[in-house]
């Protein structure tokens, strides 16, 4: 279900942890698994429970509180913008506004095309390089200025 | 990032995360020192409460007496654990350390190891930052390798090793006992207390959390001593503390300044209002602190005694900047909004009443606030506060109750003429995309 390199990259969050306590890799584990697929669906779900030797609901459970798990496809690129006010007072809104017009779509929506999902994101302790977003939650982009996110968006459509 | 301080001075190479780097600038001499003249823990614990260091994650409680409730004698596990969550809308300080000084935060955090008889330790990191996450773990790796983690630290017969946890969305899980759960892969909810993590922490065995910043600060305390750390600051108040500065400024970012420094010299280093606008109000110490007017924080300088004699609190060091072109209820409003997604549902009041703060808010933001609100607002608060499990509802309920206390005219006329005091084209173009 998951291929030998994220199955590699689990056993390493395993190995973190006490060998009676393999659950505290689960957030890892489904990091890593989205990674892989996109986003989690419930067969995902489960054959990381089962790797950990934990219920499937717990695993669910996990997955469904912290934000950053899709747990319904989304576009090829996920961009969340912060609109928190330390952003606001800097353009943090004015960019999302800008990349909703440019892509044609608002916050949780994804293009006709499936290339883009847009997030607002709440604060990602980077207030200082305002406006900032995220792509596919592990890319951080910052001072992004019209241009810049020209430039982004061009580059992550090739 | 500008530095008088200790933990983001000589920052200036480009690799200057790399063990290298931090030996030649000190680094590890303190672990070193420790490991080379045995000394005892009691001494360690008692140079940290010299040095009145105060918690940096918020509650400025006394770090070395928080060391010193760790039971000694408990024979078995004890965890360390640091707390990168960085969440808290304002902060992003320590991001910058771990990116920049990473093994600051690791001999930190072996030191706290050895002085309370810990054996392994882990670094929450907010999950919003992965790219930092992996620096981190690859400074892990390079301190590993050289003996400074593992099994018997530099040949002694310590040993302690640390490992990285990486969050995934969830601002509750910068409460301590929410992270402990988190490090136990379930849901970040806060735990009930007593019984503290002293005793009952990660694994439920004692625990000691601090922040990241709290951590960095402990190498300097022992190779120069908790005298000369004090010193750097105020009575009560030692050290020099980051600062976020974010909002209306010219130069945002991370200000690394002595206890005690005026607010007024803090706003010049970050350039000062933007545009040469009018200070309006400020939040000293993130969003879950209550505002204070500029006329107030003009006055305060930048420690924990004077912001709180002020009426607000230091909190994490987030200082955000609001100028006369900001809708104060527009501001809340978006605050609000934070604290109602974030609440983890356990307790009534926070799940029942963050929800009630943002709709009432919203609702006088978009011109349809009724004449009571604004005695409805502060009752939903009073009914919030100290009636819950942890402080994600009093920090949802201070901006709240400071924002009507200070700005209630701006509610008011809202409620009254169903817009804004200050025009939308004003807000507009004072919060646009700003290129110093
Ligand atoms: C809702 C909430 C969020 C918090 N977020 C953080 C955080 O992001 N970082 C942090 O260090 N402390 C945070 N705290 C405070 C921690 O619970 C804890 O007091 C702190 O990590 C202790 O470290 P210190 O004594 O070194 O400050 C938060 C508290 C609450 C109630
Ligand atoms: S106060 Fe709010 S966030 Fe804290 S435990 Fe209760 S419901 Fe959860
Ligand atoms: S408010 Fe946007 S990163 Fe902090």
């Amino acid at each position: 279900m998951l291929s030998p390199e994220s199955l590699k990259k689990i056993d390493r969050e395993i190995a973190k942890y006490p060998p009676d306590q393999k659950q505290s890799a689960s957030m890892g584990a489904l990091r890593i698994a989205q990674e892989e697929k996109g986003w989690l669906a419930s067969e995902t779900i489960e054959f990381v429970a089962e790797y950990l030797g934990m219920p499937a609901i717990a695993v669910y459970e996990v997955a469904s509180f912290y934000n950053m798990y899709d747990l319904a496809p989304v576009g090829a690129k996920k961009i969340s913008v912060c609109t928190n006010l330390p952003c606001a007072l800097s353009g943090g809104v004015h960019a999302a506004d800008y990349i909703k017009k440019k892509l044609g779509i608002d916050f949780n929506e994804t293009t006709a095309d499936g290339q883009f999902t847009l997030k607002e994101g709440e604060c990602m302790g980077a207030c200082g390089d305002a406006p900032v977003l995220l792509v596919n939650n592990h890319r951080m982009c910052s001072w992004m200025t019209e241009e810049k996110i020209d430039q982004l968006l061009a580059d992550l459509k090739k | 990032m500008t530095s008088q301080g200790i933990i983001l001075s000589g920052l200036d190479g480009d690799r200057t995360w790399r063990l290298a780097d931090y030996v030649k600038r000190g680094g590890y001499d303190a672990l070193r020192k420790i490991i080379a003249e045995k000394i005892p823990a009691d001494q360690i614990i008692s140079e940290v409460k010299k040095s009145a260091l105060r918690g940096r994650g918020g509650a400025g409680f006394p770090t070395g007496l928080k060391w010193s409730f760790m039971p000694r004698a408990f024979p078995g596990a004890k965890y360390i654990a640091c707390n990168s969550d960085e969440g808290e809308p304002g902060t992003f300080k320590d991001r910058d350390i771990l990116r920049y000084n990473p093994h600051s935060v690791i001999e930190g955090m072996v030191i706290a190891g050895y002085a309370m008889g810990c054996e392994r330790g882990y670094n929450y990191i907010h999950g919003e930052i992965f790219e930092t996450y992996e620096r981190f773990e690859e400074a892990l790796q390079e301190a590993r390798e050289a003996g400074l983690l593992g099994n018997n630290i530099l040949g002694s017969d310590f040993s302690f090793d640390l490992f990285a946890h990486h969050g995934y969305g969830a601002y509750i899980c910068g409460e301590e006992t929410a992270l402990l759960e988190s490090i136990e892969g379930k849901k970040g909810q806060p735990r009930f207390k007593p019984p503290f993590p002293a005793s009952f922490g990660l694994y439920g065995k004692p625990t000691t959390i601090n922040n990241t910043e709290t951590f960095a600060s402990i190498p300097y305390i022992i190779r120069e001593g908790g005298d000369a750390f004090l010193a750097l600051g105020k009575p009560n108040n030692g050290g020099t503390k980051l600062f976020s500065v974010s909002g209306h400024v010219n130069k945002p970012g991370n200000y690394e300044i002595p206890l005690g420094t005026p607010f007024s010299t803090l706003l010049e280093m970050a350039g000062g209002v933007r545009g040469g606008r009018k200070l309006k109000a400020v939040i000293p110490g993130g969003s879950s602190a209550p505002v204070l007017p500029a006329s107030v924080m003009m006055d305060c300088t930048m420690d924990y005694d004077s912001i709180s004699k002020g009426g607000s609190m230091l909190g994490s060091g987030a200082v955000i900047v609001m100028d006369e072109t900001t809708c104060m209820v527009k501001a809340l409003e978006r605050l609000s909004y934070f604290y109602f997604e974030e609440s983890c549902g356990q307790c009534t009041p926070c799940r029942e009443g963050t929800g009630w703060l943002y709709r009432v808010v919203h609702r006088i933001e978009n011109g349809l606030g009724r004449p009571d609100d604004l005695d409805l607002l502060n009752s939903v608060t009073a009914n919030i506060m100290g009636r819950t499990i942890c402080a994600l509802g009093d920090a949802a309920s201070m901006p709240v109750q400071s924002f009507v206390k200070h700005f209630g005219d701006e509610f008011a006329f809202h409620i009254e003429h169903k817009k804004c005091l200050v025009p939308k084209d004003v807000q507009h173009e004072g919060s646009k995309i700003y290129v110093a």
